[in-house]
C-alpha cells in the first residue's frame, strides 16, 4: 500500500509544477511587498520591484535573507499580518544567539500539516498506525508538528514528547507504537535503555517506522538503528523559520521529497550565492509559496545539502535533497580544515567496536587547536589485552584521519559515561569560544 | 576439572574507578583474591582472581561496567628463588607465549600463585604438567 496522499499535487508533472511555482513566486513576491515594510526596503536596495519577477529564473533577482534578519527584527519585524491572523507562535531555542520567533496563520499551520501528512503517507503510515511523538512539545516545532501531522492522516498519536525513557518504551508496548519520531540519538537512548530493561524493540514492541531529525546523522546511524532494531529509519528535515519539520524521504529512501508548491528551493554555493547544478553540494536557499504570517524570499537555513529534480522512483515529481552534509554553523574549522560533526559520525558509526555515543572535544593548545573524540567502547570490542586497546584506538583515529585529513586524538570511554539527549545531541564541545 | 576464570573490567583512569569496582564487589560479598591493573594513558585494564567469578561478573555487569571472563591458569610457585623461572622457562622452550602474569601469595597456601594468560592454554597444561607443576583449579581458588 504505498498510497499518495494528494496524489494530483504529488505527481503533477514537472512542467505543471513550474508553472504552479511561477504564479506562486510572483505573488508572495507581491504579497510581501505590499505587507512589509522589511522587504520593501530590501528589495528597494537591491534595486528589484514585484515586477521585475516575470519568471521562475528571475528569482536570482531577488535578495538573500538570513537568520540574523530575523533576530534584528525580533520579535515579529519581519511579519506579514497583525496579531489577530496568527494563531500560533513557535520560538526557536536561541543556543547561538538571540532566539527567533515565528508565527503561523490558520491556513499556515494548515500547510504545514498537510506537507508531513503527505510525507508519513509516503512512508506507508495512515489510520492503522499509532505514532509516538517524542520531540519536545512546546516553543518547539517538532512535536506539534508531528503531532498535527499523524492526527491528519488518521493515524492514533501518542504524544509523549521527551525524556522518561522507560515509561516510553513501555507505552510503547502496551498501546502498540508502530512508528516514533524523535531525534536520532535520542532513539539510540531509546535502544539502550531497552536493551537494560531486557526488552528487545524487534521482537517485543510493534515498532516499523522511525522518523528522524533536527539534528544531522549520518546513513551509518541509520544502518545501526535498522539493523539493531528491524525498523526502517526514515530523516526528516524542516526548520522552525520554514515551520519546522515538513519533508521526509518516501519508503524508498532516495533523498527527501520537498514539496514545490509549497517552497521553491535553491541551491547556492556558499561563498558567492550563485546557484549550483543538481548534484553539486551546496547551500539550501529556501523561498516559501504558500505562508503568509512570515513568509520568507531566498532564505538561507546554512544546511549544506545536494538536490536532485528528477522524479523519484515512488512516482512523486517534487525535487529531492540529500541528506544533510551539516550547518555551516555546525562546521569546525580545525587547522584551518573544515570539519563537519557529521563526518566525525559516519566513519565511528562504521566501526562496530565503537558505542552508538561520541562527543568531540576541540581545545587550543599553544597555537595549535586538539580534536579530541571520545567513544565508548562496545562489550564486544573489548579486550583484556592494552595492546588491543591501543591498537583499537589507533585504528579509529587513522580512519578519521582519512575521512577528515585531520588528525584526532581518540579516547576509549566506558559505556553509558557520554551524556545521553533528549533532544538534540551535544556532539561537540568547542573550549576555544569562551 | 573447571578452568579457573579471571574478571577483566575496561575502566577510564579517573579518581574514584576503582573504588566503585570493589565497592560493587564487596556489596555482593565477592572477595577479591588477587588483582593486577594494567594502565594505558586514559584508560586501563583491571584483570582479578576472585573466589567467586560468576557472580562477580554478573554484578560488575549490572552496574553498567565493561567486563569479560577469561580462562588463565593458576600455577603454583616455589615461593623460593627459581620459582618462577621454572615456569616461564618450560612454556618458553615449547614456544608458548605468555600474554600477561601476576603473582600472589596466601596465607593458607604454603606456595605462591601464578597466574597467567598463554596463547595455547592446554598445551600449557600438559608442558607444565609433564615438569611436576601444579595447576590449580577454579575449585582451589574459591577455598583458598
Amino acid at each position: 500500500m504505498s498510497g499518495y496522499w494528494d496524489p494530483h499535487i504529488e505527481r503533477m508533472p514537472a512542467r505543471d509544477l513550474h508553472t504552479l511555482q511561477e504564479d506562486r513566486l510572483k505573488s508572495t513576491v507581491r504579497y510581501v511587498y505590499d505587507h512589509s515594510t522589511f522587504y520593501r526596503q530590501r528589495f528597494a536596495e537591491a534595486g528589484v520591484e514585484p515586477g521585475d519577477i516575470k519568471t521562475l529564473e528571475d528569482v536570482v533577482r531577488l535578495p538573500f535573507t538570513r537568520k540574523v534578519d530575523l533576530r534584528n527584527t525580533y520579535p515579529t519585524g519581519m511579519f506579514c499580518l497583525p496579531k489577530d491572523w496568527i494563531v500560533r507562535y513557535h520560538v526557536s531555542s536561541g543556543t547561538t544567539g538571540k532566539p527567533t520567533v515565528v508565527g503561523y496563520t490558520k491556513g499556515d499551520v494548515d500547510m504545514w500539516t498537510e506537507s508531513l501528512a503527505r510525507a508519513m503517507t509516503s512512508l506507508n503510515l495512515g489510520r492503522d498506525d499509532v505514532v509516538q511523538v517524542g520531540y519536545g512539545y512546546g516553543l518547539f516545532t517538532g512535536g506539534l508538528g508531528l503531532h498535527y501531522g499523524a492526527e491528519r492522516i488518521g493515524a492514533a498519536v501518542l504524544p509523549t514528547s521527551t525524556g522518561n525513557t522507560e515509561r516510553q518504551i513501555e507505552l510503547m508496548q502496551d498501546l502498540g507504537s508502530t512508528a516514533i519520531a524523535c531525534t536520532p540519538s535520542y532513539f539510540l537512548h531509546v535502544m539502550e535503555v531497552a536493551d537494560r530493561m531486557g526488552i528487545s524493540i524487534r521482537d517485543d514492541t510493534s515498532l516499523k517506522v522511525g522518523i528522524f531529525g533536527a539534528e544531522p546523522w549520518s546513513n551509518e546511524t541509520r544502518q545501526r538503528i535498522e539493523e539493531g532494531t528491524g525498523i526502517k529509519a526514515y530523516d526528516i528535515y524542516g526548520t522552525s523559520e520554514i515551520s519546522g519539520p515538513l519533508f521526509t524521504e518516501c519508503s524508498h529512501q532516495n533523498g527527501i521529497h520537498v514539496w514545490a508548491d509549497m517552497f521553491l528551493i535553491e541551491i547556492v554555493d556558499p561563498k558567492t550565492g550563485e546557484q549550483v547544478e543538481d548534484g553539486e553540494t551546496g547551500e539550501l536557499v529556501v523561498t516559501t509559496l504558500n505562508k503568509w504570517a512570515l513568509p520568507l524570499i531566498r532564505y538561507r537555513i546554512g544546511d549544506l545539502t545536494v538536490k536532485d529534480s528528477e522524479p523519484c522512483s515512488c512516482g512523486r515529481t517534487h525535487p529531492r535533497i540529500m541528506r544533510i552534509l551539516g550547518r555551516t554553523d555546525d562546521m569546525l574549522i580545525i587547522r584551518g580544515i573544515n570539519v563537519f560533526p557529521s563526518q566525525v559520525e559516519s566513519v565511528l558509526m562504521r566501526i562496530p567496536e565503537v558505542g552508538d555515543h561520541w562527543q568531540i572535544t576541540v581545545e587550543r593548545e599553544g597555537p595549535l587547536d586538539v580534536m579530541s573524540v571520545a567513544v565508548e567502547l562496545t562489550e564486544s570490542g573489548f579486550s583484556d589485552k592494552i595492546g588491543d586497546l591501543m591498537s583499537l584506538s589507533k585504528r579509529i583515529s587513522k580512519e578519521l584521519k582519512g575521512v577528515l585529513n585531520v588528525v584526532a586524538k581518540v579516547e576509549l570511554v566506558e559505556p553509558g559515561t557520554i551524556p545521553r539527549s533528549m533532544g538534540k545531541a551535544q556532539r561537540v564541545i568547542d573550549k576555544r569560544k569562551v | 576439572m573447571t578452568e579457573l576464570k579471571q574478571i577483566s573490567l575496561f575502566v577510564e583512569n579517573k579518581p574514584g574507578r576503582m573504588a566503585k569496582v570493589s565497592k560493587t564487589l564487596s556489596d555482593a560479598g565477592v572477595n577479591i583474591r588477587a588483582l593486577t591493573i594494567a594502565e594505558a594513558g586514559d584508560f586501563g585494564v583491571i584483570r582479578m582472581v576472585v573466589d567467586e567469578p560468576e557472580k562477580g561478573y554478573g554484578m560488575l555487569k549490572q552496574n553498567g561496567f565493561t567486563v569479560s571472563m577469561t580462562d588463565v591458569l593458576a600455577v603454583e610457585m616455589e615461593d623460593s628463588p627459581g620459582g618462577l623461572y621454572k615456569i616461564v622457562d618450560t612454556l618458553g622452550q615449547n614456544n608458548i607465549n605468555v600474554d600477561y602474569a601476576y603473582a600472589f601469595v596466601t596465607a593458607k597456601a604454603q606456595k605462591a600463585m601464578l597466574i597467567i594468560r598463554v596463547d595455547e592454554i592446554e598445551a600449557a597444561r600438559r608442558v607444565l604438567g609433564e615438569k611436576g607443576i601444579r595447576i590449580a583449579n577454579g575449585e582451589e581458588i574459591e577455598k583458598l
